[in-house]
C-alpha cells in the first residue's frame, strides 16, 4: 500500500536580507495509511515547518525545495485552487491555539458548515446537520447551543475539540496535529487525546502528532520521529524508541522528563547548552557541542539517517519502517 | 522551617460579582516551597496576584511576618513588596520591550537602593546576569534577542537582585521546552537554596511540582480542596479532583497512561455561586446528595494532610 504522504529531500529555507536561514534541511519521511506518526523536537527543530511546507501555509519569505507527494499530487508549487481542494478535506490540520485558529467573529455552526459547503458541495442546511452531528461525535455537549456560539464563549478544550471536529468533516485520510494540547489543562489534553484516539480507530485516517511532549507522543504514536536543528536524527516504534534510544539526544530528551513516581531528584535532569543558532553553519552532527559522547569524526562529517541495519532493525514489527539514527555511536553500538 | 513567613486566611476576590477565590487558607514558612495546582481558571494566578495586592481581596487576610497586607497603606507595602518578588508565565511579555536587559534588572535596585552609584549597580546587575547563566556582557542587549528560556532567566534575575524572602513563580516554565525546563527549575532551586527564599510555585506540570515541593496545594475552582505534604499527596491522594489530575498525566510509555481516564464529563468550567455545595460534585465519582448541599471544608483528615471533601475519610487509604 502506498503511503499517504511522501516528503523527499524537504529543505525549507527562511531569506532574509542578510542572509538565509535553514529550518529544514533534507528531510524525508512517510506516512502509511491509517499511522500515527510523531514528530518531537525542541522549539526551532524545524518540525512545524515541515508540515506547513506540506499545507502550503509558509510564510512569504519561505522557501521549500524537495518534494511533498500526497497520493499522486505533488503538493509543493502546487496552484491555490487545487492545493484548496485537498488542503481541508483530505489533508487536515489541528494547530496548537484552538483560539487563534477559530475566526472569532464567525458562529461555530458557520465555521463547521463552511467547510463541507466549500470542500463536499453541501447545502448551509445538509452542512449544518452534519456539524451537528460531527460536534456530538467529538463529544461537544448541548451541541445544538454551541452551533450557535462564538469561539470566545468556549472553553478551550472545548474550542480544541471544534477545531478537531473541524479537520474531521470531510473524512480526511491525514489529520496534521500541531501541539493539539500544549495550551490545555492535564485533564483536558488527556481528554483531548483519548478523543484522537478514538477517532482515528473510528474514521481510520493517518495522523502525524507534532509536539515537544514525549509523553503525549507515547499515548498516540505508533512511530516517531525525533528532529534536530532541521534534521531527522532517529527514527524508530514507539515502544523501541522508549525502550532504548540510539540518538544521544534521544536519550537525553527522555531523561528530561521528570517522573510521577521513581526516586526524587535533587535537581531535575537537564540538557546542557543550546540547539544551533538558525542560520548557524554547521559542520559535521548538529548536536556534538552538546553530546557527551561526540569524539572528532562528530565535529567534521554529518552523520546519515540510516538503517541500524542486522535482522533486529524492526523492519518488519514497524510495518516495513527500519529503526534508523544519524549518528556515528548510536547507543546500542 | 518553622519561622511563619506568610499566613492567608479566608481570602476571597470576586470580579464583577464572580467569584475567583473563596475562603483561602494556608501558611508559608520561610525557605519552604510550596507548589500550587490545579486548572486554568481554578484561581492560582489570581492568589498570587492577592497575596501580592495586586488584586485587591473583598474579604480575609494576607499576613506578612505579622503584618497585615491587605489594611495597610500603599507606602508601607511598597517597601514589603522588596522582599516578595514574582517571575510571570510570559518571560518575553514580562519583560519591557525598550528596556535593556540591564535597565530591566536594575530597576529594583533603583527603587530599593537608590544610594547605590551607577558603577555598583552595575556590578550587581553583572554578576546577577551570571548567576542566571547568562553574561555579563549582555547587560545591553534587549529582550528580543533572547530566546525563550533566556528571558526567563532575565525574569529570574530582576527577581532575586534583591534576594527576596519569598518568589512566587506562576508557571515559570510552561511555555518553555522541556529540554530548558529543567535549567530554569535547577536555577530557581539554586537560587533559592543561596538566598534561603520562599517559594509559591504555581504550576499545571505536576511532575515538575512532586520534584521541588516541600508541600502542595491543590485549587480548584477557587477552592483550595487539599494540602498534603508532597509525598503524601502523590503516594496517597485524597481528593477525587486531585486523583483525577493525577490520572491525566500522560505516563511518559506508550500506549499506556499512568492510570484510566479520569470520570471528567465534559463540562464547561463555571464558577458557582457560593453556597451550593462542592463545585466538583458534577464530575466527582463519588458524588453524595450532601455534596449537593453543603461545601466541603477543609479539614485536616490525616495529621499534616487537609482535604475539602465529604468523603475525604473513606478516600483515605489503609497505611
Amino acid at each position: 500500500m502506498p503511503p499517504v504522504l511522501r516528503i523527499v529531500d524537504l529543505t525549507v529555507s527562511f531569506s532574509h536580507p542578510d542572509r538565509t536561514i535553514h529550518a529544514v534541511r533534507q528531510v524525508s519521511l512517510a506516512v502509511a495509511a491509517r499511522e500515527s506518526v510523531g514528530i518531537v523536537g525542541e522549539s526551532g527543530s524545524g518540525k512545524t515547518q515541515v508540515f506547513m511546507a506540506a499545507m502550503g501555509l509558509l510564510a512569504p519569505n519561505a522557501r521549500a525545495d524537495g518534494h511533498v507527494l500526497f497520493g499522486d499530487d505533488e503538493l509543493l508549487g502546487l496552484d491555490a485552487k487545487r492545493m484548496n481542494r485537498i488542503r481541508g478535506s483530505k489533508l487536515s490540520m489541528v494547530f496548537q491555539d484552538p483560539m487563534t485558529s477559530l475566526t472569532p467573529h464567525l458562529k461555530i455552526g458557520t465555521q463547521l458548515a463552511e467547510v463541507l459547503v466549500c470542500h463536499a458541495g453541501k447545502s448551509w442546511h445538509e452542512a449544518r446537520i452534519a456539524a451537528r452531528r460531527m460536534l456530538e461525535r467529538v463529544g461537544v455537549p448541548e451541541p445544538e447551543r454551541r452551533l450557535n456560539q462564538y469561539p470566545h464563549e468556549l472553553s478551550g478544550g472545548l474550542r480544541q475539540r471544534v477545531m478537531i471536529g473541524i479537520s474531521l468533516l470531510c473524512d480526511p485520510m491525514l489529520v496534521i496535529a500541531d501541539e493539539p494540547t500544549t495550551a490545555l489543562d492535564v485533564t483536558v489534553q488527556a481528554q483531548v487525546i483519548d478523543l484522537l484516539g478514538a477517532m482515528r480507530r473510528e474514521v481510520g485516517m493517518a495522523m502525524v502528532l507534532i509536539s515537544h511532549d514525549l509523553g503525549v507522543v507515547a499515548d498516540l504514536c505508533d512511530r516517531i520521529l525525533v528532529m534536530y536543528a532541521g534534521r531527522i536524527v532517529e527514527s524508530a516504534g514507539a515502544v523501541e524508541l522508549f525502550r532504548q534510544a540510539q540518538h544521544p539526544y534521544t536519550a537525553e530528551l527522555l531523561k528530561c522528563i521528570p517522573g510521577l513516581s521513581g526516586p526524587l531528584l535533587e535537581r531535575l535532569p537537564t540538557l546542557p547548552g543550546q540547539p544551533p543558532q538558525p542560520g548557524q553553519t554547521i559542520e559535521g552532527c548538529a548536536f556534538a557541542p552538546r553530546c557527551a559522547r561526540a569524539a572528532a569524526r562528530c565535529r567534521t562529517e554529518r552523520p546519515l539517517l540510516e538503517g541500524l541495519g542486522g535482522a533486529d532493525a524492526g523492519g518488519h514489527a514497524n510495518g516495513g519502517h527500519a529503526r534508523r539514527v544519524a549518528c556515528h555511536f548510536p547507543l546500542s553500538l | 522551617m518553622n519561622d511563619l513567613l506568610l499566613q492567608v486566611a479566608g481570602l476571597r476576590v470576586e470580579f464583577d460579582a464572580r467569584v475567583a477565590l473563596c475562603d483561602v487558607t494556608f501558611d508559608l514558612f520561610a525557605g519552604e516551597t510550596l507548589g500550587l495546582v490545579g486548572e486554568s481558571g481554578s484561581g492560582k494566578s489570581t492568589l498570587a496576584r492577592a497575596i501580592l495586592r495586586l488584586v485587591r481581596p473583598c474579604k480575609g487576610a494576607v499576613v506578612w511576618r505579622g503584618q497585615d497586607l491587605l489594611s495597610c497603606k500603599s507606602a508601607v507595602l511598597r517597601g514589603l513588596r522588596r522582599d516578595m518578588q514574582i517571575v510571570f508565565q510570559d518571560p518575553l511579555a514580562s519583560l519591557d520591550p525598550r528596556m535593556t536587559v540591564g535597565e530591566s534588572i536594575a530597576e529594583p535596585l533603583r527603587i530599593f537602593e537608590p544610594d547605590l552609584n551607577a558603577d555598583a549597580r552595575r556590578a550587581r546587575v553583572g554578576g546577577m546576569l551570571q548567576k542566571v547563566g547568562l553574561t555579563a556582557d549582555m547587560i545591553g542587549s534587549y529582550p528580543h534577542e533572547f530566546s525563550g528560556g533566556q528571558c526567563q532567566r532575565i525574569g529570574i534575575a530582576r527577581a532575586m537582585i534583591l534576594s527576596p524572602k519569598l518568589l512566587i513563580c506562576d508557571e515559570p516554565v510552561s511555555s518553555l521546552d522541556v529540554s530548558i525546563q529543567g535549567q530554569i527549575v535547577n536555577l530557581l532551586l539554586d537560587l533559592q537554596r543561596d538566598a534561603g527564599t520562599a517559594m509559591l510555585f504555581i504550576s499545571h506540570n505536576l511532575a515538575v511540582v512532586r520534584h521541588i515541593s516541600h508541600r502542595i496545594l491543590v485549587m480548584y475552582s477557587g477552592r483550595l480542596v487539599e494540602i498534603a505534604p508532597r509525598d503524601a499527596l502523590f503516594a496517597a491522594p485524597i481528593h477525587p479532583y486531585t486523583r483525577a489530575l493525577l490520572a491525566a498525566v500522560p505516563s511518559g510509555v506508550p500506549m499506556q497512561r499512568a492510570g484510566p481516564m479520569p470520570p471528567v464529563p465534559l463540562k464547561a468550567f463555571a464558577p458557582r455561586p457560593p453556597g451550593t455545595g462542592c463545585a466538583f460534585r458534577d464530575r466527582c465519582a463519588y458524588a453524595l446528595a450532601v455534596c449537593a448541599e453543603i461545601v466541603p471544608p477543609l479539614e485536616e483528615t490525616v495529621p499534616g494532610h487537609w482535604a475539602a471533601c465529604h468523603r475525604a475519610r473513606e478516600l483515605v487509604e489503609p497505611v
